[in-house]
């Protein structure tokens, strides 16, 4: 039997008339890195949220961490670390106040230790007293990493963890993530950046509230069978002209190329060669991306 | 021109979209209107009088019923003993107690000049001003009607009795006897309810509430842990002022200081409470501001801190009692200025207790651990 770290089923939430989740089905292993990705409003935080104990599900059940999601809200809290998508932590405490006020929420047994250990880590022993509130950006989420791992969770929820932050920051972030999963801990993450999906081990898609793809990231690019041909040599107006043709469904520009895809791909290379008949134009297929892909996904959500 | 325009539409659309601060702005001037046009009066009337006669004579129950038909007095049931009147004044059930001695008509009649006694709760000097004029002329119109036909000659002398009036708990109707003590209710009120309710509101605004409750604390902890702080801040502001009270404007501190600080202790939970409440309705620190101001207008002004409480309309009486602060001024002034022991305040202090139960229910309703 595989061990789940997060198994739910059904969970729904609204808030008002508003339907915010819909009958999310969700199934993590242990030790995996998961991304969670939709559009804005799609009710990632809010299924994040639920999963953490912050929000009471209206419907749906399931366990995280083998803890009832529903019934055992307050231990769930114990063993999770959530980071939150804005900056959570304390503007007005220094970098060692606030991972202290962790420690000793968590109840940590030596909170001066696991804090002094951790500023060493982080490189921050020297601004410890420095308030958080005039940390930089990369800074501030490295601080919100630290705080949330300070107690040892067994499951990591990361809400748009790297928004703001500079590559070179967000580069280290994922390889400090891929380390600590490495370590068997499980790591569901929320993004919108492509490449940060692709360094999941897997992926579901959710848009309006529902679960619309999930897998590995090559699963997912099998589910959503798009064909994506690049054109060299078309003008920049061609987009809409090519926009309009049978069978293509996303025209994306690509600097000086421009991305064609489509899901039926006969109709789409028959369009294709035909244009390319009367237009000095050459295409050739390429793989198709998670991104495009995904806006295929998002496109499909809106019609449902 | 189009540029101004646009930054008015833009004001207007905003304003618009506050709906507590625009409720505000219309419910404020209304509230001021209300308490001001039709709840306060200088000059109070129905004042609550009680009178103990020793005897029962034409002259007794002419003076009552004098008493009775002037908007000065609302005549009490008879206490049955003298000390019962006294109790009364006391915890300030009447304003006013009204002697007749056994055989004061005997004693007039014969010119010898009785006394006639006035007990008056002084401890505010303004409420009881107009009454006492007015309680004087009824005095000398029912003695002139006494004395008629053969005792008309008694009535021309100077002074047929002697109305002895004695101003109880600040003899000298020192106004800071009544402000300053009162003074210590309204700062409490103000900061303690405006901070609490900013400090949530705060977590709120810039997204901590969230780790704080994402954090494996039970609400409870969370809640008393955010409160005692002010608690603490609370004793700081009773001590500046109760110094500040005795040592600069003489304010006497007559009754027992153990019982004051622990009837603070009731007042302040009180005001948290409310702070509490708002703090799970506001949704930023200017709603939490704003709903101070709505609790504390009508707090300071129908409390009995600025206007004399009986010289308000039954209704707005009624909205003063269910306010923690018009029960904690007569905590205050009956413990500092009359010596009132626990019994004497027991019945201003269940009060808030029930006030603070209420309010922290509905608190507590709201503030829950989940944000949903």
């Amino acid at each position: 039997m595989t061990d789940y770290v997060i198994d739910v089923r059904g969970l729904t939430k609204s808030f008002g008339d508003k339907l915010v989740v819909d009958g999310l089905d969700l199934r993590v292993e242990r030790g995996a890195i998961y991304g969670f990705l939709g559009p804005n409003g799609s009710g990632k935080t809010t299924s994040i949220r639920m999963l953490c104990g912050l929000l009471t599900p209206d419907a749906g059940s399931g366990t995280c961490l083998g803890l009832d999601v529903l019934r055992d809200s307050a231990t769930i809290k114990q063993q999770v670390g959530y980071m939150t998508q804005k900056f959570s932590w304390w503007e007005d405490l220094t970098i060692e106040e606030n991972l202290r006020f962790a420690a000793r929420m968590h109840q940590l047994r030596e909170p001066r230790k696991v804090v002094g250990e951790t500023l060493e880590r982080l490189g921050l022993t020297s601004r410890r007293r420095q308030l958080a509130g005039s940390l930089s950006g990369g800074w501030k989420q490295r601080l919100a990493l630290a705080a949330c791992l300070l107690h040892q969770p067994r499951l990591l929820l990361l809400d748009e963890p790297t928004a703001g932050v500079d590559p070179k920051a967000r580069r280290d972030f994922w390889a400090e993530i891929h380390a600590l999963a490495r370590n068997g801990l499980t790591v569901l993450v929320s993004t919108h950046y492509m490449d940060e999906a692709e360094r999941c081990h897997r992926l579901a898609y959710i848009a309006y509230g529902k679960l619309l793809a999930e897998g590995t990231p090559e699963d997912i690019l099998a589910q959503v069978g798009l064909r994506t041909f690049s054109l060299t040599g078309a003008p920049p107006d061609a987009v809409g002209e090519l926009g309009r043709l049978a069978g293509v469904e996303q025209v994306v520009p690509f600097g000086l190329r421009l991305h064609v895809s489509g899901s039926k791909a006969d109709l789409l290379e028959a369009s294709l060669r035909a244009y390319a008949a009367t237009h000095r134009i050459s295409f050739e297929s390429v793989e198709s991306s998670l991104e495009d892909a995904f806006i295929a996904l998002m496109r499909g959500g809106e019609s449902l | 021109m189009h540029r101004l325009l646009a930054v008015l539409a833009k004001e207007f659309i905003q304003m618009r979209r506050d709906r507590l601060t625009f409720a505000m702005m219309v419910g404020i001037p209304i509230m001021q209107l209300l308490l001001f046009g039709f709840a306060i009066n200088t000059d109070p009337k129905h004042l609550p009088t009680a009178v103990v006669s020793a005897e029962s004579s034409e002259f007794s129950r002419r003076l009552i019923s004098a008493m009775s038909n002037s908007d000065y007095f609302d005549l009490q049931p008879a206490p049955p003993t003298i000390d019962a009147a006294r109790q009364m004044l006391e915890r300030g059930d009447v304003l006013f107690l009204l002697r007749i001695p056994a055989q004061f008509s005997r004693d007039l009649v014969r010119g010898q000049r009785p006394q006639l006694l006035i007990e008056i709760d002084a401890t505010d000097p303004v409420a009881s001003g107009n009454a006492m004029a007015a309680l004087s002329a009824l005095v000398d119109q029912a003695i002139a009607t006494e004395l008629k036909g053969p005792l008309s000659g008694l009535a021309a002398r100077a002074g047929p009795i002697e109305l002895r009036v004695q101003r109880r708990y600040n003899p000298e109707g020192i106004t800071q006897f009544n402000i300053v003590p009162g003074l210590m209710g309204v700062i409490l009120t103000m900061t303690l309810i405006m901070q609490t309710g900013l400090a949530i509101a705060r977590e709120r605004e810039r997204g901590t509430m969230e780790n704080l409750l994402a954090m494996p604390a039970r609400p409870l902890e969370i809640m008393i842990g955010k409160l005692v702080p002010y608690i603490l801040v609370a004793y700081i502001q009773v001590t500046v002022i109760l110094s500040a009270a005795h040592f600069v404007f003489g304010v006497p501190i007559l009754g027992s200081i153990p019982l004051l600080l622990l009837c603070v202790l009731a007042f302040v939970i009180a005001n948290l409470s409310v702070g509490l409440l708002f703090s799970t309705l506001a949704k930023n620190q200017m709603q939490a501001m704003q709903m101070t101001f709505f609790f504390f207008l009508p707090s300071i002004l129908l409390s009995g801190f600025m206007f004399p409480f009986r010289g308000m309309p039954g209704w707005a009486q009624n909205i003063g009692e269910v306010l923690p602060l018009t029960h904690f001024l007569r905590i205050v002034r009956g413990i500092l200025l009359k010596v009132n022991g626990p019994a004497d305040v027991w019945p201003n202090l269940w009060p808030l207790l029930v006030f603070t139960l209420v309010v922290v229910a509905l608190g507590a309703k709201r503030f829950r651990k989940t944000l949903d």
